[in-house]
């Protein structure tokens, strides 16, 4: 298992899903350890009914059909498959709502999906989802994408206060085609996690949806940054830049 | 790998194939075992599966495509030579290319290798070259590694007095700390020049390749550059349109409403 996700974080993140069904197929006693560490980038289903897009992950599987969370309906349909109670039923409505506006400020445009369910012990988890594809309204980008999986495990409510655990994943690629400077590819993904116990006066939702934003921001700023500032130093290392070299030649 | 397989025999039978081509593709540069330079493992010099030719110092090395090492060395024979009259033109042009690539890239290796016209005796005839540059850094302990690669076809056209030349630059590079970051580029370039004496031909050819791998470098800087406020922007925003956080406050409050009223309209 180990060696397995080493060598899933040396594969191109573009051959991801081929590397994972090969290990699938050679570790079959591990496949659901697999399956749940081994991200790959989303799809998606249309909601048939609301004419809305949704994201497909684990959270909203039963057997081999999918629930909307606009309709709250399996596709293909399900007789007897498995939704929130009531009151998870009415927070996830209500947070798909409200993340769709969050979504469309920061991302203009894309698809998103929250799914809530009952956890043991009285608490509750959450699993935000965000899909952005396509070329982007600026033109820079030929090809991108951005998936984000966020799961958000909450605590029981004790004195007014409740614990969440964040577990985010961003996958992305982004790239640039051009006649004279070619084709240039970026991509990756990047894992994080983040806890907190936050007083529930004000819902829970904008206690999660805070962390998210958080987080994102984050996520967002250290593959800026770190992640593209380390492929660039690569790329300096190998050939230095022009400066460099003239500041070493005095020298020699 | 080995330990995923569980099986030593299918790991040696897929490592053979593997192996010889991931080193031929990524260029890889091995030390000959007399220290007296490096050999690209390239099909350009290719053999057969396990011998390569260094055109620089003439002389055929054994590889152990799995360790990465060079095991044997023996003088090339003269048929696996050039003539000496081609010979003159790919040694000008490997001792001006070495000048450049010792001074663009501190890791690099390169070889010039002859694909066309070997036998040629003396004018009147085409030939061709194939340059091949490589430059790689591996560095496990910093989690990322990284190589340039370019191969640039020279081909010798005596009908035209031409010299036509098409190189195929890729650059890839990947950063792993606590995650799995992937750059990959590839671009490719044409030009052309006129036909010159050996010692000429070899400064005008290296010329333009040093042109034209400067202006990628310039351009794979402008990409980055442009990344962060303009391409990723693309993706996601650093803030909303709005430029300030989202108001989470304001949603669950504009959403209260809503269910107030939606009980006052049940009310009724």
């Amino acid at each position: 298992m180990d060696a397995a996700m080493d060598l899933m974080r040396r594969m191109p993140p573009g051959s991801a899903e081929t590397a994972l069904n090969a290990l699938l197929s050679l570790l079959p006693d591990n496949s659901l350890d697999l399956l749940s560490q081994v991200d790959l980038p989303l799809q998606v289903c249309m909601d048939k009914e609301s004419m809305k897009e949704y994201i497909l992950c684990e959270y909203n599987r039963d057997a081999d059909s999918y629930r909307s969370p606009w309709s709250n309906k399996y596709e293909p349909p399900l007789e007897d498959g498995t939704v929130p109670s009531e009151a998870m039923r009415n927070l996830e409505i209500e947070a798909n709502e409200v993340f769709s506006v969050y979504r469309d400020q920061y991302y203009e445009g894309g698809i998103s999906s929250v799914y809530i369910w009952e956890d043991e012990d009285n608490g509750f988890i959450a699993c935000f989802l965000i899909k952005k594809d396509g070329q982007g309204k600026r033109g820079y980008m030929q090809i991108g994408s951005w998936d984000a999986i966020h799961v958000i495990q909450v605590g029981p409510e004790e004195e007014g206060a409740a614990h969440y655990c964040l577990n985010s994943t961003v996958m992305l690629s982004l790239t640039t085609d051009k006649k004279h400077s070619g084709t240039f590819n970026l991509s990756g993904s990047i894992r994080r996690q983040m806890s907190m116990t936050l007083a529930v006066a004000d819902g829970h939702l904008v206690n999660m949806g805070k962390m998210i934003e958080e987080m994102e921001g984050k996520l967002r700023n250290t593959l800026d940054q770190v992640y593209f500032g380390k492929t660039r130093e690569m790329v300096c290392t190998l050939r230095p830049p022009p400066e460099v070299l003239n500041m070493r030649l005095p020298d020699s | 790998m080995r330990a995923l397989l569980g099986d030593d025999a299918v790991y040696e039978a897929a490592a053979g194939e593997a192996f010889p081509e991931y080193n031929k593709t990524h260029l890889v540069s091995l030390e000959l075992p007399d220290r007296s330079g490096d050999i690209i493992i390239t099909t350009y010099g290719e053999l057969d599966k396990n011998n390569y030719l260094d055109p620089r110092t003439a002389q055929v090395a054994t590889v152990d495509h799995i360790k990465q090492t060079c095991t044997k060395l023996r003088p090339a024979m003269d048929e696996e030579l050039p003539s000496a009259y081609i010979e003159d033109f790919r040694n000008s042009l490997d001792i001006e290319l070495s000048k450049y690539v010792g001074e663009a890239y501190p890791k690099g290796v390169c070889a010039v290798y002859c694909t066309s016209g070997k036998d040629v005796e003396g004018p009147g005839a085409d030939f061709g070259f194939a340059v091949v540059i490589s430059a790689a850094k591996r560095s496990p302990q910093n989690f990322c590694n990284g190589s340039w690669r370019s191969v640039w076809t020279v081909d010798f056209s005596y009908e035209l007095q031409y010299v036509d030349i098409k190189g195929k630059i890729q650059v890839g590079a990947h950063y792993f700390e606590e995650g799995n970051v992937q750059l990959d580029t590839n671009v490719d370039r044409k030009d052309s020049t006129i036909w010159q004496s050996a010692e000429d031909s070899a400064v005008s050819v290296t010329n333009i390749i040093r042109h034209h791998e400067s202006e990628y470098f310039s351009s794979l800087e402008e990409s980055y550059l442009n990344l962060s406020d303009a391409t990723f922007k693309d993706l996601r925003r650093k803030l909303p349109v709005t430029r300030t956080l989202f108001p989470w406050h304001n949603t669950l409050a504009f959403s209260l409403t809503r269910d107030l009223a939606k009980e006052l309209a049940l009310g009724k």
